[in-house]
């Protein structure tokens, strides 16, 4: 079937916020079906809330709409743009929930505007818990024993019926959010409640518990014709009982025989035909280890996280096919991009294996429950392909930037034995750990599989990966012979590992390596095993002796990507990364990308020329290095993890392009950093270094509380504190001295001040600062977890030219070459730096879409020799539009039970989204809704409980509340302060004041907010902390900055509804 | 152990052995599966070739009792890149290298399966052979055994030897053996048949002696223009019954019908292969394993009209007849190993039958 021709102008969804359970997968969705419309000749209107995605670029759609994605707003772009269509199935659960909302009532039909792909009803059969039972029932497919509910009464009823355990199961709503595995009444009373009120219908599943069984996925494709094909099948390490995105996960299956794998492969194009599925589509098997049994676990009808890996693992572009069947096209009638020959209807075969293994904020919240169950958790994922499952495992576990490349890990070493048997049945994310060392202690795998339900397959090849490290560990250097080596390096180890094993140095080790002829080799992800030559430069690393990788005689660039999706570093560093790739591609570069992130745009192979999909460590890289020969590296693009690879690069005698790595160093080195403060004259909060308790007493004193501490060279502000006083100073060395410090720890006046954010291009000469940003909260929240405006709206002019003077005097003298982000901070109305970093930063991607300044291209240009004075965006602080843009962070905190919400200098936001608007309350209030903080209704009751320094500050706030028709309550001293103010606030009880308390009321659902400023200290702020946890399970938005009250209380005065707000495109700014 | 791979252009490959040791020749193959290498080495149709396998991992489930398309592998050699010495599978009786060992099959594991894929697809299929030794040597004499040896008659190798009885309810099909799939059978089975199994020497007369509802004619090894007996044979058949032939029985068919066949480059051999259907305009992943086509220009429109085509390089697939109440297919709709998607044309060959006899009532 041709591609219809009533379709001219799309509407494409996007996902919105990166959130746990939606990450950057659908950037990559949504950037590839905006494409594969736009080559068709369609006109695209794009809408999305997260600024930081590339499908928001204003040349990946026509029309592009940073909007919250909710249904009025969507209704006025539709009014606004008349698309005849809508894509629906590309935005992940949010762009199907929104597209099925205004499907639902009736909208589209009105205004003419058909849902294109899968039908309306199908999606229904499919979402829906009984009619996908139903359907599944009528076509003859096993579902696990499981009822709808819709009060906790009938779960309990049907909990006893099919006995516990049972698993909960919340419909309609995103990684399973709210469900979970319950033992007993008591739990399955807290659990349910709590998915009742999450899912958008009320409804949740009570399932019979199979853990334990395998879980097998199959991605399936099917067109309008009927065509239907697999594209991957994927095998879970973890069996059932993990959701499948916390899941190690394998593709292709390793442990299904033929009639298994055929088995489940016809039911799921079985299934997918009888629900009548236009595109992508993923099916989720329980499959019983014993016996040809199975059950549908779950049906997407969309393009979904496993796509996304299922299109990486194989080539086959998932999302951009989908996007052509949406349109009409028979799978047969779509080209292979691969083959360039043949079409996509075809099945991928691999000839190499894949791993997949989730990136937790674990290393970020050290207190969160590291149990892994139906609630997904991770943030992201990366993947490894090798042609043997041991070196993908290594690869994959190198790649998650643990610090770990090895499966021998020293806090398992300690354990007794009786303690690590028992710690083989925590799932959990170190469980792979616990296996590997309970196998080196000759714990029998006849034991380990009862505990861990793990295949033996997987528990056997874990086996060989530690006998491997044994029998390095049994050789002295000299004795190690070339068949040794060659066999390890097949099985993953690095040269670093074997040398740390053997005794040796790694030099040894790398020379050992070439004397013998042992060098990496790439071959070539073609989708067809090598049956058809393939024009995919898509490679992967082996120890053979054949290459597949060509060196061309053209000048090459080495673009290092930012890995997994992680607290502290998302999807704006692979905006960066593609958008840097681009610009040398436009400059007649051949460029090179090496990542490891399966979500993303950057390891698309047509992005760059050619894509390594490689871990991000020294020796991977170095191995590209030798196989490409580029004429440099760029690392100022992704994150962290890229900066982290200078030093290696620069020793690999590899050209850093744009700032040298000495001035990155001195950014960060402190000392080098004063010298430069001192020779720049620019002041900064005083501050000191110490040692011991004794001296930090004496610095905080001298400097004056409130202070901050936290221990030198760390990231992301990881271990920062703010103390008020003695106390919590002798509370914060502790912890900090129970890891020995090599550093000193640094203490510095903490200014409660205004932050400022500044992202400028530096050509070694010249200077351009798109725009200046200030932040919402004062100084103390991390600046990704403040909202922040652009352009500021309380700054003056003059504070504005000394924060353009410094910027510039600042890049001089780091000799900055590309992009510099640099944090001030305003205090008493002088101006202090508190940061320099020498690369992009998060509001790289927002800022140039509202200036219209493309940041990356021109930092790319000028780190490849141009200069400022080529491009047509002039030098100094350029023009502030008349539009206010104000980007306000999104948590993901209801997937992470024990994480304190409160923000502080440590970073705990997963995402962001932005809101633009003429006037600053507008914007404000536009990216308040988008980013899922619920507004109070009027008569709604809010909460406030607030430290005592926070107080006076208070009183100011809870009369704006109370004039605008709230119901005030508060703690007694709080309460009485308020009432003594002349505001009336209804006294609670505290937590060990006797009930009815806080907590109730919180319960009693009267809230529509809570404002709870936490006091300071690490000391489990208990009763805070469940305040805050209480409001999070109750979808209660709690605020824990006055600052950010006092927005929310401009966006209540506002009053507007959704519906009334203007909507905008990013054409405004051009 | 070690083994070697020593291919007629000379091209070396080392590994170590598995299975049985010793020295083995044959045409080399690979095949694209990602599971089934037990089907695969019980296929008669490998008959005389070494297959080497571009999946990886092999061995991963071992090898149990029912996923056998024969009583006894087939193929001559297997080449695997990782051999699963500690397979895990609920059905799994044995290792594969114990089963081949017990067969006395050679295998080679521990090479570059990608690499001489990439040959092969590159120079098209070669002979060669798999030496079991620590050294390499005499590799001209070798070399020239390897350019000598030819595979003769593979079809009487592996046909039944005498004619076998599955009793059923349904319609009664005489299933002519050139190295059959037991699928074939078990799919027959399904839809009630009683199936009779025939020599690939029995004669036309012969085979009409049990009074079939149908004739089937199986996949087998090997160059379809050896086989004339068999061709001759199928001429004498056609028009008697409604006829479906898989696999060699699709080009023996075309064959007896005047046109012609030749080899491809490297074959089709694997799970993923599109196929469409012409008449539904629908396209199946199908399982493959063939080496030679029937050439599109030798084709009678009087007699013939092509009925499938493959998606991927344009060669026939499936042949519908005009003379006769006959179809066939390049592939195999039995699978086993593969997807089942095209099952339907069993469902087809039997409706074939219904008419066929209603038409004679």
């Amino acid at each position: 079937m041709p591609r219809r021709n009533d379709i001219h102008k799309v509407l494409v969804i996007g996902s919105g916020p990166i959130i746990i359970g939606q990450a950057a997968e659908f950037d990559y969705a949504g950037t590839q079906a905006c494409q594969a419309l736009k080559e068709e000749g369609i006109e695209v209107v794009l809408v999305n809330s997260n600024p930081a995605t590339i499908m928001t670029d204003t040349n990946i759609a026509d029309k592009v709409y940073i909007e919250p994605l909710k249904a009025e707003v969507v209704k006025n772009i539709i009014i606004k743009e008349k698309p005849d269509s809508i894509l629906p199935t590309l935005g992940g659960q949010t762009g199907l929930n929104l597209a099925m909302e205004l499907a639902e009532s009736g909208f589209l039909e009105a205004k003419g505007v058909k849902l294109l792909g899968t039908a309306t009803e199908a999606i229904k059969m499919a979402e829906d818990r009984q009619d996908f039972k139903d359907t599944m029932e009528r076509i003859g497919e096993p579902c696990i024993a499981s009822k709808v509910v819709t009060t906790i009464e009938d779960a309990v009823a049907f909990a006893k019926e099919i006995e516990y355990p049972v698993i909960v199961r919340p419909a309609y709503t995103l990684g399973g959010t709210g469900g979970g595995i319950v033992n007993n009444e008591e739990e399955l009373r807290e659990t349910g409640g709590h998915g009742l009120r999450l899912s958008r219908v009320h409804q949740v599943l009570i399932e019979k518990c199979i853990a334990g069984w395998k879980e097998i996925e199959y991605e399936v494709m099917r067109d309008s014709k009927g065509n239907v094909i697999t594209v991957c099948n994927m095998e879970n390490i973890d069996p059932v009982g993990v959701h499948t995105g916390d899941s190690i996960v394998v593709a292709p299956s390793q442990t299904l025989a033929d009639k298994e794998y055929q088995m489940l492969r016809t039911s799921a194009l079985k299934i997918i035909s009888a629900l009548g599925i236009q595109g992508g589509c993923n099916v989720q098997y329980a499959l019983h280890p014993t016996s040809f049994e199975y059950a549908v676990i779950e049906v997407n009808p969309r393009v979904s996280r496993s796509s996304a890996l299922a299109s990486k693992a194989t080539g086959y572009p998932i999302a951009k096919v989908a996007s052509k069947i949406a349109i009409g096209y028979g799978l047969d009638e779509i080209k292979n991009a691969v083959t360039g020959k043949t079409y996509a209807c075809f099945e991928p075969t691999l000839d190499y294996v894949v791993v997949k293994i989730p990136k937790w904020p674990f290393d970020k919240f050290v207190r969160a429950k590291r149990t892994l169950g139906t609630q997904m958790k991770a943030t992201g994922e990366v993947m490894s392909i090798s042609s043997s499952f041991e070196a993908a495992l290594m690869k994959a576990i190198r790649s998650l930037e643990l610090g770990i490349f090895t499966l021998e890990q020293d806090i398992y070493k300690k354990l007794e034995g009786n303690e690590l048997v028992r710690k083989l049945s925590d799932i959990n994310d170190e469980r792979i750990f616990v296996i590997a060392e309970a196998i080196r202690r000759s714990v029998t795998l006849e034991e380990i599989h009862e505990i861990t339900k793990i295949d033996y397959f997987f528990l056997c090849k874990i086996k060989e990966l530690v006998l491997m490290e044994e029998k390095l560990k049994s050789y002295t250097p000299g004795q190690l012979t070339g068949d040794i080596l060659r066999k390890a390096k097949k099985m993953g180890f690095t040269d670093r590992v074997i040398a740390k094993l053997t005794g040796t140095t790694k030099e040894n080790i790398t020379n050992l390596r070439k004397q013998q002829g042992i060098a990496a080799a790439y071959k070539m992800v073609d989708t067809c095993a090598a049956e058809f030559e393939a024009a995919t430069p898509y490679y992967y690393s082996t120890y053979d002796n054949n290459s597949e990788v060509k060196q061309s005689s053209r000048e090459k660039v080495l673009v290092l990507g930012s890995g997994p999706i992680r607290i502290g570093q998302g999807i704006e560093f692979d905006y960066c990364s593609v958008h840097s790739v681009w610009a040398l591609k436009e400059m007649g570069y051949e460029t090179i990308i090496a990542n490891n992130n399966p979500e993303t745009v950057s390891t698309d192979f047509d992005t760059a020329d050619k894509l390594y999909f490689e871990p991000l460590t020294p020796e991977d890289v170095e191995n590209i290095v030798e196989a490409e020969n580029p004429k440099g590296a760029i690392v100022q693009f992704g994150g962290q993890t890229a900066i982290k690879l200078t030093k290696a690069l620069d020793e690999m005698g590899v050209r850093i392009f744009g700032t040298e790595p000495e001035n990155v160093d001195a950014a960060e080195d402190r000392e080098k950093f004063d010298e430069i403060l001192e020779k720049t004259g620019i002041p900064r909060p005083q501050g000191k270094t110490i040692f011991t308790l004794e001296e930090a007493l004496a610095a905080a004193n001298e400097l004056g509380y409130p202070v901050l501490v936290r221990p030198s060279y760390v990231l992301g502000g990881q271990g920062m504190e703010i103390a008020f006083n003695d106390r919590d100073v002798a509370e914060f060395m502790e912890i900090i001295n129970r890891t020995v410090q090599e550093h000193p720890i640094l203490i510095d006046k903490y200014m409660m001040g205004k932050e400022i954010e500044v992202d400028a291009i530096c050509d070694g000469e010249n200077i351009l600062i798109p725009g200046i940003m200030e932040h919402l909260e004062r100084a103390g929240v991390h600046s990704g977890d403040s909202i922040s405006v652009y352009p500021t709206q309380t700054v003056s002019d003059k504070i504005k030219k000394v924060i353009v003077d410094y910027t510039e005097r600042l890049a001089k003298a780091l000799n900055v070459i590309g992009l510099v982000n640099i944090q001030y901070v305003v205090y008493n109305n002088e101006v202090y730096v508190i940061e320099v970093n020498p690369r992009s930063s998060r509001t790289v991607p927002y800022i140039s879409k509202v200036t219209g300044i493309p940041m990356v291209n021109l930092a790319t240009r000028c780190m490849m020799g141009m200069k400022l004075g080529d491009f047509r965006f002039g030098t100094g602080l350029y023009k502030e539009p008349e539009y206010v843009s104000v980007k306000v962070p999104v948590f993901s905190f209801e997937k992470l039970h024990d994480v304190d919400i409160s923000l502080g200098p440590e970073m705990k936001s997963t995402g962001e989204v932005l809101g633009i608007a003429d006037n600053f309350p507008e914007a404000l209030y536009k990216g308040i809704i988008a980013s899922g903080i619920r507004l109070p209704q009027k008569g709604d009751g809010i909460l406030m409980t607030v430290r005592d320094t926070d107080k006076p500050e208070l009183v100011g706030i809870a009369e704006e509340f109370e004039k605008l028709g709230f119901t005030l309550y508060a703690t007694g001293k709080t309460a009485h302060m308020l009432n003594h103010n002349g505001i009336a606030t209804n006294a609670v009880k505290k937590l060990d004041e006797g009930s009815p308390n806080i907590l109730d009321l919180i319960q009693s659902g009267k809230l529509g907010m809570i404002i709870n400023t936490p006091t300071k200290g690490r000391k489990p702020d208990r009763d805070g902390f469940k305040i805050r946890r209480k409001a999070v399970e109750m979808s209660i938005p709690c605020l824990t900055s006055l600052d950010t009250a006092s927005a929310i209380i401009r966006c209540l005065k506002l009053g507007k509804t959704e519906g009334q707000l203007e909507v905008l495109n990013l054409s405004i700014f051009e | 152990m070690k083994a070697f791979l020593l291919l007629e252009d000379g091209t070396v490959f080392e590994g170590n052995s598995f299975g049985k040791e010793g020295k083995v020749v044959g045409e080399v193959v690979f095949n694209t599966g990602m599971t089934g290498y037990q089907e695969v080495l019980t296929d008669p149709s490998y008959c005389g070739q070494i297959v080497c396998m571009t999946y990886p991992l092999i061995g991963n489930y071992g090898v149990n009792l029912d996923d056998i398309e024969s009583v006894k592998p087939q193929v001559k050699g297997f080449i695997v890149r990782e051999l699963c010495k500690t397979p895990s599978n609920w059905r799994s009786i044995e290792s594969l290298n114990e089963y081949l060992k017990r067969h006395g099959i050679i295998g080679l594991e521990g090479i570059d399966t990608r690499a001489l894929t990439i040959i092969l697809r590159n120079r098209g299929t070669m002979k060669g052979t798999i030496v079991t030794c620590e050294t390499l040597e005499e590799i001209e004499e070798k070399i020239a055994e390897v350019k000598a040896y030819t595979v003769s008659n593979p079809v009487l190798q592996v046909t039944t030897p005498e004619i076998k009885h599955y009793s059923g309810e349904g319609y009664k099909i005489a299933l002519l053996d050139y190295g059959l799939k037991k699928n074939i059978v078990r799919s027959l089975q399904k839809r009630n048949c009683e199936v009779y199994v025939f020599p690939c020497t029995a004669t036309a007369e012969e085979v009409l002696t049990v009074e079939p509802d149908g004739i089937m004619l199986s996949n087998g090894p090997g160059d379809p223009k050896d086989c004339r007996f068999q061709i001759d044979n199928i001429k004498k058949l056609i028009g008697k019954k409604p006829i479906f032939g898989i696999c060699l029985g699709h080009q023996l068919t075309a064959l007896a019908n005047g046109a012609d066949t030749e080899k491809l480059k490297y074959g089709h051999r694997g799970c993923n292969h599109p196929v469409k259907d012409i008449e539904k305009d629908m396209t199946y992943i199908t399982s493959q394993n063939h080496g030679y086509t029937i050439i599109k220009e030798s084709l009678d429109p009087e007699i013939m009209k092509i009925s499938h085509i493959n998606m991927n390089d344009g060669t026939i697939e499936g042949l519908k007849y005009k003379n006769a109440p006959m179809f066939t297919v390049q592939f195999h709709p039995e699978a086993s190993p593969g997807p089942g998607d095209t099952a339907y044309l069993f469902d087809e060959f039997i409706k074939m039958i219904d008419e066929a006899g209603s038409s004679n009532k």
